[in-house]
């Protein structure tokens, strides 16, 4: 179980930045179809919001990735004087 | 000692009544902006699209997700610094002051541009709140409750999202039958939102009179209070990476099969399938209805087996059966395919002509209301543009279906399949709060465990109607192609959390 623990790290690594990149791509291809005034402004709103949002979240999966990686889940604290 | 016990119990279920209350008004405070959106854009928000309608998504899109997570980093500190009671009991009053302000808010016609943008500071107020209530009711329960009975009681903590649905759909329906829809429309959808301070007054009362959670207190007395629980959650390692955990294993999932079975089964059923506004809420009433029960079979179920599977195993189904019930949704209510061997009986068409704005087209609308012999009905609309230009070809005319109300048979099997979806939803978050409350120490609970559950909850699953709504554009897509969404990250949270969470937790939440 450990050993999936650490591989399974690099897939959540690897897929903080896909899915950046494809918000990023989708993003841009919707608010491209949005029709131009209020519509494409709403669109380019709710999209900015959205990328601003999943960034750190992605970010918090490279790094929950990294830390499976490492070894860091191996052993979870018993109680709370563990943290 | 029967004694002590009673005395144990009579004093958690105080505890248990004030949080619920109060909880449960916070959701049906929250909700009731959702369901009378229509409305209130009519109102409180000029016809013609302009800076409003960019307010006017900024105070739904906004307040609905964004601001959950931030309201819960700090109410969590304040509730992790000064204590419970007066953090949970503060989100009260600004939910419940910012929903009867609401109702008070006089139409765009009387004071323009500064309605909606009254509406929109008090949507992000209520955002805010809400995301610091949760987190201080379930801790202050969770810190009251005894060992080994965790889950049970903290799981009425968590009725209170469905029951507040339940309440404001109840309330709306209800209102909107004794005024009329006329009227309703005009100024009774007001009534929702100012009865609630009736209700948020009781509630402010009953907090009042309740304690300091004991496990805080010990913790103040004793001089160890966080002085910098934000720093604490999510700078030191060890616990980042169980708030983590939580987020990535249990919350993301959770948050995705809570929206889907709640919210996003009533709104396929209404515009995918076209099933009748009130049929659709009245399907979603019943499920919530019968499922509801469920939620503290769950929390207390998990006192004895563990929260980890429990939770894991209403993903995984969520995973497995979302797109067979779906289908069958799709199938009950194809009324196109029913109508060419069913067909029962027809009324005399309605046509009427309007003109079209800005143009001198007209579009003509002919409406016919049909019953099968399997006893659903529907209206069927056929709509065709008459151009101006005599010599201008005639576009085909569009066949609309809607207004479908179901037989017997079907509706029934509706209800069962919506209710099976809220079945899963108590699954994964009946034994969700006791879960968090062992996952974190003391003295940066509310803050640690706060976040992870709002963008769990707030963030994936508030998204679900988005993301499903475009996943669906995609091309090649079908109807049922946005389930891929909550499907996709469910999977995803069932293999971390499956892999990487204990199924035995933290017993002890007084340290």
């Amino acid at each position: 179980m450990n050993a999936l623990k650490k591989y399974l790290g690099v897939v959540w690594m690897l897929l903080g930045p896909i899915i950046i990149m494809f918000l990023f791509m989708q993003a841009i291809e919707k608010i491209g179809l949005a029709a131009e005034g209020i519509a494409r402004t709403n669109t380019t709103l709710q999209w900015s919001i959205i990328i601003l949002i999943f960034i750190p979240i992605c970010a918090g999966l490279v790094i929950f990735g990294y830390y499976g990686w490492k070894g860091e889940y191996e052993k979870l604290p018993g109680s709370s004087a563990d943290l | 000692m029967q004694s002590t016990d009673k005395n144990v119990t009579q004093s958690i279920t105080q505890v248990i009544a004030a949080s619920s209350l109060g909880t449960l008004i916070e959701w049906y405070d929250f909700y009731i902006f959702g369901s009378l959106a229509v409305i209130i854009g009519q109102q409180l928000f000029p016809s013609d699209a302009g800076a409003s309608a960019l307010i006017n998504t900024l105070a739904i899109f906004a307040a609905g997700f964004i601001v959950r997570p931030f309201g819960a980093l700090v109410f969590g500190r304040l509730g992790d610094l000064i204590g419970r009671k007066y953090t949970f009991l503060l989100t009260l009053v600004l939910m419940g002051g910012s929903t009867f302000l609401i109702g008070l808010i006089p139409s765009y016609s009387s004071i323009g541009y500064a309605a909606p943008i009254l509406v929109l500071i008090l949507r992000l107020v209520q955002g805010l709140a809400l995301g610091g209530e949760y987190g201080g009711a379930a801790t202050y329960v969770a810190e009251h409750a005894p060992v080994g009975r965790r889950g049970f009681f903290t799981s009425w903590i968590q009725t209170t999202a469905t029951l507040g649905l339940f309440l404001s759909l109840g309330v709306i329906v209800l209102t909107k039958n004794m005024l009329g829809a006329e009227a309703f429309a005009d100024w009774g959808w007001r009534i929702p939102f100012l009865v609630s301070i009736l209700l948020v007054g009781v509630s402010i009362y009953i907090r009042m009179k309740m304690h300091e959670s004991p496990v805080f207190t010990k913790l103040k007395a004793e001089g160890k209070v966080s002085t910098n629980p934000l720093k604490e959650s999510f700078q030191k390692k060890a616990n980042f990476k169980m708030v983590l955990l939580a987020l990535f294993g249990a919350t993301m999932g959770q948050g995705v099969i809570w929206y889907t079975g709640q919210f996003y089964a009533q709104s396929f059923l209404e515009n995918t399938c076209k099933l009748d506004f009130n049929e659709s809420r009245y399907v979603l009433l019943w499920a919530i209805l019968f499922a509801t029960p469920f939620f503290v079979v769950f929390g207390s179920w998990s006192d004895k087996v563990g929260r980890k599977w429990i939770m894991l195993t209403g993903m995984l189904l969520g995973v497995i059966c979302y797109r067979p019930i779906y289908q069958y949704f799709i199938d009950a209510t194809n009324v196109k395919e029913f109508q060419k061997t069913e067909l029962k009986s027809a009324s005399d068409p309605v046509v009427e002509r309007t003109l079209l704005n800005d143009t001198k087209d007209s579009l003509i609308t002919t409406t016919v209301f049909k019953t099968l012999n399997n006893g659903m009905t529907f209206k069927e609309a056929k709509v065709v543009i008459i151009p101006d230009d005599v010599l201008a070809p005639l576009p085909e005319p569009q066949t609309v279906i809607k207004d479908v109300t179901l037989s017997g048979s079907s509706y029934i099997i509706i209800i069962a399949l919506v209710f099976f979806q809220v079945l899963l939803v108590t699954m994964v978050y009946g034994p969700i709060a006791a879960f968090l409350v062992e996952l974190f120490p003391t003295k940066i609970r509310y803050t640690s465990m706060s976040l992870p559950y709002h963008i769990g909850n707030g963030v994936f699953g508030g998204l679900v109607p988005f993301i499903a709504t475009l996943v669906a554009s995609f091309s090649g897509s079908t109807p049922l192609s946005g389930l891929w969404y909550p499907i996709g990250i469910a999977a995803l949270s069932f293999v971390i959390g499956a892999v990487y969470i204990n199924n035995k937790g933290d017993e002890n939440v007084a340290d």
